[in-house]
């Protein structure tokens, strides 16, 4: 359902970016997924008495690095405060986050939208601002029980809070800006983008207002909503949750809601009054983070080559749109295509990959990075196309053996005899002898029925067992009959 | 013999150590044998007679191995706002009454590291907050000179454990003045250094941009050793700075003559304890007479340097003691949700001053009045800090009284907080501007019947604790450090 014509959505994404580093925010306990309750926390994330922070170094490099990708300001001081108020799961009593003075400001990111009904599009959004902060550890309550638990592995994990400007404008804009941003992150290398391990969240703000009017509607604040589709169904839920309380004559109060998948609605987690004051000021036990230029260039050196640049290049290098979004789109995809486009045929290697690769890939539920055939093989197998060693036949043949066996095309077409027949001399008698041996397909041929030669070309085939160089076999017969 | 080692200095009992006259399992059984018999002093809330003694013999087989470190053997009293591993760390508040931290801190570290000897934990305030040790939840502890009066705080268990020959020297932590002030209550040398000096990790946070740990000694070359000891940069405290530690006890001799000494005028006004002034001017007219250049200064931010301490102090408080919670360890009192244990082990856990001081910070931060008063308490610090560095281009020290009045009576000031903190008048302006400050003894005054040590603050350029012990060190040669007469 969309909203009644006359009224249009204000959103703005928060985007919560878990950090991939090794070690956590301020503190050396370790930050990877799946880990018993409790084992990642050191004696800082417990805050015991008398710790102290120390700034991880490689997550403010994350932050660098997504600050120039998205074209932003990194500023050369930014300040780290305490956000203070009191949850069992929040072990200092505060949040040490960013406040007023964030790492990154005023960037962009370009989203490609593809609504249900229309053309697609392409937008840009502007980026209000990102800060590093610590996550806080994780709240298990238990039903049966007047018991809760708490699991502290992942309190002071890095994150980086994206807060875009509200200029979203439908809920596939925000699924389009999650997409791209999730991209980007992963291409980054800088967070891993896995919104079921809850690296990758969002808060949504949404408000409605009717079309012409500039003001923006109150809005509400949707929490914690942790995949794409449920970012889009929250988001167009609670809009029209608005516009019926709108026309019944109502008017919203700025809440803060949570998003019930099951229900497909939102609803209310707290409102206005009951927002806490969080007390922040600047956390003393951190000084201020300086950034020089040199540190920012010596991060910037280390940025790959971001996704819209290279999709451009391989367009003008003669991909299509679509290869070439696809290929850039993902860093591994950037790294395979690299090797196995080096000095082959761009087309014919994209083409590879993204059809015959891709396609098998998916039937196996296996990702680039677990591909049974690498780039180096690819491209053998693609080099014996280019030279006219196999056919494309042949080679989806030897294709889906290398996925068996994860052996070298080169290797394949050996042991199977299947490279392809090019010697004219060996090829001319063979054809010779089929055009003997079909008289009146020759004189059908000759008579204007052009659709014979196929049964030359096929009879060839059977008698070379498919290895024959097809374009050879072409003239040879043409010569041949016509030499009758 | 008892009496004739205790009463030795630091320095004077290293020598005897090193010497062979006496081991360091002998000076700690003497020390201990001194703490139980001084007992009603309350220097300690937590005496540590094995672990001391097995430090002790551990020392002296080190010393025979010809591993001797720069403090081997050496009986020192430890404040109990430093962690100590495997020891009962309480921050003289209920809310840790069963707190045993599994680390150190890196000051204790380095002391152990250098071969000294913990006797126990002293008392204090309440983490620190107070001037007198009456704030602390096991009992208040008495000045060894009158144990009517108290002996000073926050670190007044380890001012009076020193001045009463319980330890050779002992740590302290000074916010905003936790070490100068009670050091001038007690008649002993009670060291600062420059904010960033020394390592802040392990010592129980009060407020984290003005706490610094000191020691406190009876001699300026103790002070000066047992500091060398344990400062320099730790990567675990991303506040303490990358300098390298200079060896202060072994520069202490300075030529007086031309020595430029600041008084600020602020320091020094009508309405003051005249005695108090006038012990701290006749040390002036002794430098003078010794050929220093005495040059009047002004601080005009002085004024309202106490009242921005008790916003950022409070502020920084407010925000480090969230952790007490009863969450993960120290007193829990179960309520019947989660809101309600919350209060019900706060409310039990903390004393009068650690509430006030939450109260007050949570209020000073709170949207709507940050810009009032931390904001605007922070640009105050930001001047202070201007004034002293344009100060310090005209002079070498300052000298100032380190606290309004001598020791008052037990109880005298309980009933009234804004004259207790008016006690931290002189030494605040130091820990705002991050500064090294030192406290000496002046000459004794009389009060109420009881001849009462009198202290001599002197304050330094940032990062030039040398200059002040070297002054110290000039006092203390003319003869003006008196030292407690053996009691008991």
């Amino acid at each position: 359902m969309n909203l009644p014509h006359n009224y249009e959505m204000v959103i703005g994404l928060e985007v919560h970016a878990q950090v991939n580093t090794q070690s956590k925010l301020f503190s050396g306990a370790a930050t990877a997924f799946g880990a018993e309750p409790n084992t990642q926390a050191c004696a800082i994330d417990l805050a015991m008495p008398g710790m102290l922070p120390v700034l991880n170094h490689a997550a403010v490099d994350a932050g660098i690095k997504l600050g120039l990708a998205i074209e932003a300001t990194v500023n050369p001081v930014s300040v780290f405060a305490r956000k203070n108020y009191f949850y069992p799961d929040l072990p200092k009593g505060y949040q040490t986050s960013q406040y007023d003075q964030p790492i990154v400001e005023h960037g962009k990111l370009e989203i490609e939208v593809e609504p249900k009904d229309g053309e697609p599009y392409s937008k840009v959004v502007n980026i209000t601002r990102m800060h590093l902060e610590e996550d806080a550890g994780k709240s298990i309550h238990a039903d049966h029980a007047n018991v809760s638990y708490v699991d502290l592995n992942r309190a002071g994990v890095p994150l980086m809070e994206i807060v875009s400007e509200p200029e979203i404008a439908s809920p596939e804009e925000a699924g389009a800006y999650m997409k791209k941003m999730r991209a980007l992150v992963r291409f980054l290398d800088i967070c891993d983008g896995d919104m079921e391990k809850g690296n990758l969240r969002c808060d949504a703000n949404v408000s409605v207002r009717k079309k012409g009017i500039k003001e923006f509607g109150t809005r509400c604040e949707i929490k914690n909503l942790n995949s794409i589709r449920h970012v889009m169904a929250a988001i167009q839920h609670e809009a029209e949750r608005q516009v019926e309380v709108l026309e019944a004559g109502g008017s919203i109060d700025q809440q803060t809601r949570l998003w019930d998948p099951d229900k497909q609605e939102t609803r209310t987690l707290r409102s206005k009054e009951d927002a806490h004051d969080y007390r922040y000021f600047p956390c003393p036990d951190l000084l201020p983070l300086r950034l020089s230029e040199e540190r920012i260039a010596k991060v910037r050196a280390t940025m790959p080559k971001l996704p819209d640049v290279l999709k451009t290049e391989l367009m003008d290098a003669g991909l299509p749109a679509y290869d070439a979004g696809l290929i850039s789109g993902d860093r591994a995809y950037v790294a395979y295509f690299a090797e196995l486009s080096q000095g082959r045929d761009i087309k014919l290697a994209a083409n590879w990959m993204t059809v015959e690769l891709f396609g098998a890939l998916n039937k196996l539920d296996k990702g680039l990075e677990d591909s049974p055939v690498s780039a180096a093989q690819l491209g053998g197998l693609v080099d014996l196309i280019a030279s006219g060693k196999i056919s494309g036949k042949i080679a989806k043949q030897v294709f889906a053996t290398m996925l068996e066996s994860g052996k070298d095309a080169a290797a394949i077409v050996a042991e199977q005899g299947l490279g392809q027949i090019s010697d004219e001399g060996a090829l001319r008698e063979i054809v010779a002898k089929v055009v003997a041996a079909m008289p009146d397909a020759v004189a059908k041929y000759k008579g204007g029925n052009e659709r014979v030669f196929g049964s030359f070309v096929g009879a060839v085939m059977k008698e070379t067992k498919g290895q024959a160089n097809p374009e050879m076999v072409n003239r040879l017969i043409k010569e041949a009959v016509a030499s009758r | 013999m008892t009496q004739d080692i205790l009463t030795l200095s630091a320095t004077e009992a290293l020598g005897k150590l090193a010497n062979g006259e006496v081991s360091s399992v002998e000076l700690t059984r003497a020390t201990l044998a001194r703490m139980e018999a001084r007992k009603h002093i309350n220097a300690y809330i937590t005496p540590t007679a094995e672990h001391a003694l097995a430090q002790a013999e551990a020392s002296d087989k080190r010393r025979k191995e010809g591993r001797a470190g720069l403090l081997e053997g050496l009986p020192l009293g430890i404040k109990d706002l430093f962690c100590t591993n495997g020891i009962l760390t309480t921050a003289a508040s209920k809310i840790l009454h069963n707190f045993v931290p599994h680390y150190e801190s890196t000051v204790t570290e380095r002391l152990w590291q250098a071969g000294a000897v913990m006797t126990g934990k002293l008392n204090l305030d309440e983490f620190a907050m107070g001037t007198s040790t009456e704030n602390s939840a096991y009992g208040n502890t008495l000045n060894p000179w009158d144990e009517s009066r108290i002996p000073g705080g926050s670190s007044g268990g380890s001012s009076a454990a020193v001045a009463d020959y319980q330890c050779f020297g002992a740590t302290g932590t000074d916010t905003g003045g936790s070490i100068r002030q009670p050091a001038s209550m007690c008649g002993v040398v009670g060291i600062k250094p420059t904010y960033g000096r020394m390592s802040r990790w392990g010592i129980v946070a009060f407020a984290s941009s003005l706490d610094q740990a000191g020691m406190f000694a009876r001699t300026v070359e103790d002070a000066a050793l047992l500091l060398e000891a344990s400062a320099g940069h730790d990567p675990k405290d991303s506040t303490s700075a990358d300098l390298p530690v200079p060896a202060w006890s072994k520069n202490l001799q300075r030529d007086i003559k031309g020595l430029k000494i600041g008084l600020p005028k602020e320091y020094f006004i009508d309405g003051m304890d005249t005695r108090v002034r006038d012990s701290v001017m006749q040390a002036v007219k002794r430098f003078e007479a010794e050929g220093a250049e005495i040059v009047e200064i002004s601080l005009p931010t002085t004024k309202y340097a106490l009242a921005a301490y008790y916003i950022v102090n409070p502020a920084e408080a407010s925000s480090n003691l969230a952790r007490y919670d009863g969450m993960r360890y120290g007193l829990r009192v179960e309520g019947d949700n989660l809101l309600d244990t919350y209060i019900k082990s706060r409310s039990e856990g903390f004393g009068e001053e650690p509430k006030r001081r939450i109260m007050v910070g949570n209020y000073v931060l709170s949207s709507g009045y940050y810009d009032a008063y931390y904001s605007k308490a922070m640009k105050i610090r930001t001047l202070l800090a201007r004034e002293f560095a344009a100060a310090f281009e005209k002079v070498d020290v300052i000298m100032t009284p380190t606290a309004p009045n001598p020791a008052f009576k037990i109880g005298e000031k309980a009933d009234d907080p804004i004259s207790l903190y008016l006690e931290d008048a002189y030494t605040v302006t130091v820990n705002m501007a991050g500064l090294p400050g030192i406290s000496v003894p002046a000459a004794p005054v009389e009060d109420r019947g009881s001849l009462l040590p009198v202290g001599l603050q002197i304050i330094g350029k940032k990062w030039d604790e040398q200059t002040i012990l070297q002054v110290a060190f000039a006092w203390q040669t003319m003869g003006g450090v008196e030292r407690l007469g053996w009691r008991g």
